[in-house]
């Protein structure tokens, strides 16, 4: 897979705050193919984990109501600048991808 | 050799995804922990109470949901939700009115914030609910947004 995530990681005082873009279709499963009428089957990430120098800090458990192209935002306290952020996903499939930032 | 790398990727990923068409993988099996029941939940009670084991939770003025009134596009609907709350532990996001209410689930760390900003999909006109567990016990806020177009669906 091409690369799935772009990541952002900035600290201010003494929050990080990490944003991230994903790229995934998160199909729900409900939509119809228009010219075949089928379902296009579901397909959409289940777990996002995020770890702050290898410890993590946030999982995040997803259903299928979440965007197309999900966008996540969160913040933790303790790190600094330079500290590595990894997050990484999964999907029902069993599809992942990770990238990692350096805090700025 | 990113090339490669890339090629040898997407062959994995082919094989699996191959797999799983063929029914031979359930993908439910890759991860054990997703509360699968939770998401599949009909109404935000029944969601609840599969997710955090109880369905009753006490409104608090503590927690609050950025989201807007009216969303033109319920495709992408961007909600935050932020609390001065201290030990969060998980803020679980419901749409009321979505076929399956729970969107999601954020599983805080110790030194996490009580800070989660995404997107979200919403069918139709609906309060977003925001359940924080804090210190064993269940708080949550709703805010109303009306949707013009729905996002699930088409």
């Amino acid at each position: 897979m091409a690369k799935t995530i772009r990541i952002r990681a900035k600290a201010k005082g003494d929050t990080t705050t990490v944003k991230a873009l994903i790229t995934h279709p998160m199909e729900t499963g409900q939509r119809k193919n228009k010219k075949t009428g089928k379902k296009i089957p579901a397909h959409f990430i289940q777990e996002v984990v995020c770890k702050h120098n290898g410890a993590t800090v946030m999982t995040a458990q997803w259903g299928p109501a979440i965007s197309k192209n999900p966008y996540l935002s969160f913040q933790f306290t303790g790190g600094k600048a330079g500290d590595t952020i990894e997050l990484s996903w999964v999907d029902n499939k069993g599809q992942s991808d990770s990238a990692s930032v350096k805090v700025r | 050799m990113l090339r490669r790398t890339f090629l040898k990727g997407s062959l994995a990923t082919g094989t699996v995804a191959v797999a799983v068409s063929a029914g031979l993988l359930s993908p439910r099996l890759v991860l054990a922990a997703w509360p699968k029941a939770a998401f599949e939940a009909k109404s935000v009670q029944a969601g609840l109470s599969s997710l955090l084991g109880s369905d009753t939770t006490t409104p608090s003025t503590d927690i609050n949901i950025k989201a807007p009134d009216i969303a033109e596009n319920g495709a992408v609907v961007p909600v935050t939700v932020s609390t001065g709350l201290s030990g969060v532990e998980s803020i679980a996001v419901f749409v009321e009115k979505n076929t399956s209410p729970l969107a999601g689930n954020f599983l805080l760390g110790e030194r996490a914030k009580g800070y989660v900003s995404t997107r979200l999909k919403m069918r139709k006109t609906s309060n977003v609910i925001a359940v924080v567990k804090s210190g064993g016990k269940l708080l949550s806020a709703r805010k109303e947004v009306k949707v013009t177009i729905g996002g699930c669906g088409g």
